[in-house]
């Protein structure tokens, strides 16, 4: 050890550090870009809240005639002023729940049959299908049913009513089961075959919904479950599924909010009426949307002023429906990593 | 320290002395034999078990339907059938295996009975309406004549739909026209821009996906013809579906431009791109196809709508190729109004109508899948063979650029 220290001065006391500041400046080039992309964004927000303020604007003149009234009259009666959404809201959301129910089964298992069974690679042709599914024109689906389905739903609902008809939404009144000779037409043009068709549309939005959350489901977790000995199913059952919910709620809400909205296949479909009928296999129906492409060729007017109101109720309606359903999908764990 | 035994007789003494932990003897109870699960793969029991169990049923229906009851119709045959090979495979299946065995075949059945049920369906669909129309669809006139000159009790040999289809195409044109650009770019703007906005956007854009068509032709109906004063045209249905589209487009865009990998954008951005050219070299180019696909669906669906169109355009038998005044035809909208005439010459000509509405998409759906179908950034041989060519080429440029000598 040696004598010869060295002295190091006091430091002077340190500035406290403070976090830089790290600021980017945008070149002409990003501000035109960001200006750019801004004004679009803006404009398709405009376009969106124009659908409901114009459809206001124009529906004033007939809410104020009809009042409250418009939310519970079941009638069409522009005329004397007596009109209103009940039975035509009521008609919507029975097609749309037939739909659905119909639908949710077929693409529960169509997206689970991509998902997990079908061999790898016939699966991108099947998600093909699925997405041809939806392409289709719903002009050409409403053909389909009027000219190709009627004939075996009428027997389907013959049958149904017989047997099932003391559940009240498979009463049909007017039908002699015992008389061989009655007429079926009773069974045409019913809710339930416009229900038949809507599903056709709504399969391939929740298929493609359910088949994506299922696709997503962890592998560590699939394998877990492989390893504690279950078998297919049984990993789709303590796995997937629960993984997906989310995802089989959230598809299945947006499949309602595209079923409440078809417009030109009900309308080939269902003979009109304007009474609140909740016996799905009877003729007649009603919904927004056909009311609406029905009675807009004569309309004039006052009559157009009512229609634009019921059209703003249709969309307030389909609005919540994929609000929720969005926040349904967003806040669920589908799509989430476990974390291993 | 404290032992738990399991049975009283073969408790073990403990020592005092030597302090151990005392391991309670487990008594060996049987355990079945184990055997691995076959997960995959199909065996020639499995093939036996499917083909006997259909056999059986198709069998036992054919002998219900017509023989031992008075059942009748052939939907319910195929419907009682199905029941009975789901049964019959059950029973078959349980000879070789245990619970949760029989549980799992007999739902991958059933899941691929859905799966059948959907394809199926728009398998009658699409073959239901080419047959239909079929009498139609070989004439030539059916597509270079329109109906103006053609009476409703005419023969097929009279008129056409030429009017429908050029104002179809009309009116898809310029409603791609509108939507494309305009979509792709507020996609952009969701992705990659960290606005505050960009959130509502998104919600916004998500919620309008399910917009019904028919409120999408009422709300241009309510501005452009009640509060403009425009009269009704083509233009205003493209603009009509326009608004049905975007919401469709902007959203596919979306999800594609989401899974463009962020390292190719950090790359850009480290290698002093400004956020621009980031986007416009490195992050369109990766996402082409899928957006590509995006767009072509999102027409697709444009193609088909027909609500829109008989609300802001009306129909017309006359030819008009002119977007801004006077009734345009569009293909759905024809169909539309052929299939709900009383005729049967009228609704052969629907059909046929509604078969080339369908062959177009199928058309387009086929297009988008050539050109899509691919992830960001993968790519087909001769792209990547050409990348390859490209990189080789700029190794030569910079090799022969003079070197700098670092200071």
């Amino acid at each position: 050890m040696t004598a010869a220290t060295t002295t190091v001065p006091i430091a002077a006391p340190l500035e406290p550090d403070v976090p830089r500041t790290v600021r980017s400046r945008r070149d002409r080039g990003d501000r035109i870009f960001h200006a750019g992309t801004l004004t679009s964004g803006l404009l398709v927000l405009a376009v969106m809240l124009g659908v409901g303020l114009f459809l206001g604007i124009k529906a004033v003149d007939a809410l104020e005639v009809a009042g409250f009234g418009f939310l519970t009259t079941a009638g069409w009666e522009t005329f004397t002023g007596d009109f209103g959404i009940a039975s035509v809201m009521i008609g919507t959301a029975i097609i749309a729940l037939v739909a659905v129910f119909i639908a949710i089964p077929v693409s529960f298992g169509t997206s689970l049959f991509i998902a997990e069974i079908a061999p790898p690679r016939m699966r991108s042709w099947l998600v093909a299908v699925v997405d041809l599914m939806a392409a289709v024109p719903s002009i050409v689906y409403g053909v389909w049913g009027v000219y190709f389905l009627q004939e075996p739903v009428v027997g389907l609902a013959r049958w149904t009513s017989r047997w099932f008809g003391w559940i009240p939404i498979f009463r049909v009144d007017g039908y002699d089961h015992g008389d061989p000779l009655a007429s079926a037409s009773v069974f045409t043009s019913s809710t339930f075959l416009a229900g038949i068709v809507v599903a056709m549309m709504v399969i391939p939005i929740q298929a493609s919904i359910m088949r994506e959350v299922f696709s997503q489901v962890p592998a560590g977790e699939r394998e877990g479950a492989y390893a504690l000995g279950a078998t297919r199913w049984g990993m789709i059952r303590i796995v997937s599924i629960p993984f997906g919910r989310g995802g089989i709620i959230g598809g299945t809400m947006l499949g309602l909010g595209r079923a409440l909205g078809e417009t030109i296949a009900v309308i080939l479909i269902i003979s009109p009426r304007f009474d609140i009928n909740f016996h799905v296999l009877e003729v007649g129906g009603n919904s927004v949307s056909a009311l609406i492409g029905n009675r807009f060729g004569e309309a004039s007017g006052f009559e157009l002023s009512a229609l634009m109101a019921a059209g703003l109720a249709l969309f307030v309606v389909t609005l919540a429906v994929n609000f929720a359903a969005s926040a349904v999908v967003a806040r669920s764990r589908s799509g989430a990593e476990s974390e291993v | 320290m404290t032992t738990t035994t399991t049975t009283g007789h073969d408790a073990p003494e403990t020592p005092a002395a030597a302090p151990a932990t005392t391991v309670p003897r487990v008594v060996a109870t049987p355990v079945p034999p184990q055997h691995l699960r076959t997960l995959g793969g199909v065996t020639r029991a499995d093939v036996l078990e499917v083909g006997g169990a259909a056999l059986s049923s198709v069998a036992t229906g054919f002998l219900l339907f017509g023989r031992l009851t008075p059942l009748a119709g052939p939907f319910g045959q195929v419907v009682v059938t199905f029941v009975l090979f789901v049964v019959a495979y059950g029973f078959l299946v349980s000879l070789r295996e245990d619970r949760p065995g029989v549980v799992n075949k007999v739902m991958t059945v059933l899941l691929g009975a859905a799966a059948f049920v959907a394809f199926a369906a728009l398998a009658t669909v699409i073959v239901f309406t080419l047959l239909k129309g079929r009498q139609a669809l070989l004439r030539s006139n059916f597509y270079l004549d329109d109906m103006s000159e053609a009476g409703p009790l005419d023969p097929l040999s009279r008129g056409g739909i030429r009017h429908a289809i050029v104002g179809t195409l009309v009116i898809i044109s310029l409603a791609g026209l509108f939507t494309v650009p305009l979509g792709i770019v507020c996609a952009v703007f969701i992705n990659e821009t960290r606005s505050r906005l960009a959130g509502t956007v998104r919600t916004v854009v998500d919620a309008m996906t399910a917009l019904p068509s028919i409120v999408a032709g009422l709300f241009i109906f309510a501005l452009f013809i009640l509060i403009l004063g425009f009269p009704r045209s083509g233009l205003a249905a493209a603009i009509a579906v326009s608004v049905m589209m975007l919401p469709i487009i902007i959203r596919s865009a979306d999800v594609v431009l989401r899974i463009v990998p962020g390292n190719l954008r950090e790359a850009s951005a480290a290698l002093g791109a400004p956020q621009w050219r980031t986007v416009w070299h490195v992050v369109l180019p990766t996402a082409k196809s899928g957006l590509a696909t995006a767009v072509i669906l999102g027409i697709a669906r444009g193609v088909g709508e027909t609500a829109p169109v008989l609300l802001v355009s009306g129909s017309t038998a006359a030819f008009n190729a002119n977007p801004n005044e006077n009734p345009m035809m569009s293909l759905p909208l024809m169909t539309y109004e052929f299939v709900r005439a009383p005729q049967r010459e009228l609704q052969i000509r629907g059909f046929a109508t509604a078969a080339v509405l369908m062959v177009l998409v199928l058309v387009l759906f086929v297009v988008a899948r050539i050109v899509g179908g691919r992830g960001a950034g993968q790519l087909t041989r001769r792209q990547a063979r050409r990348r390859v060519a490209r990189s080789a080429r700029d190794l030569v440029r910079i090799e022969a650029r003079p070197q700098e000598v670092p200071a």
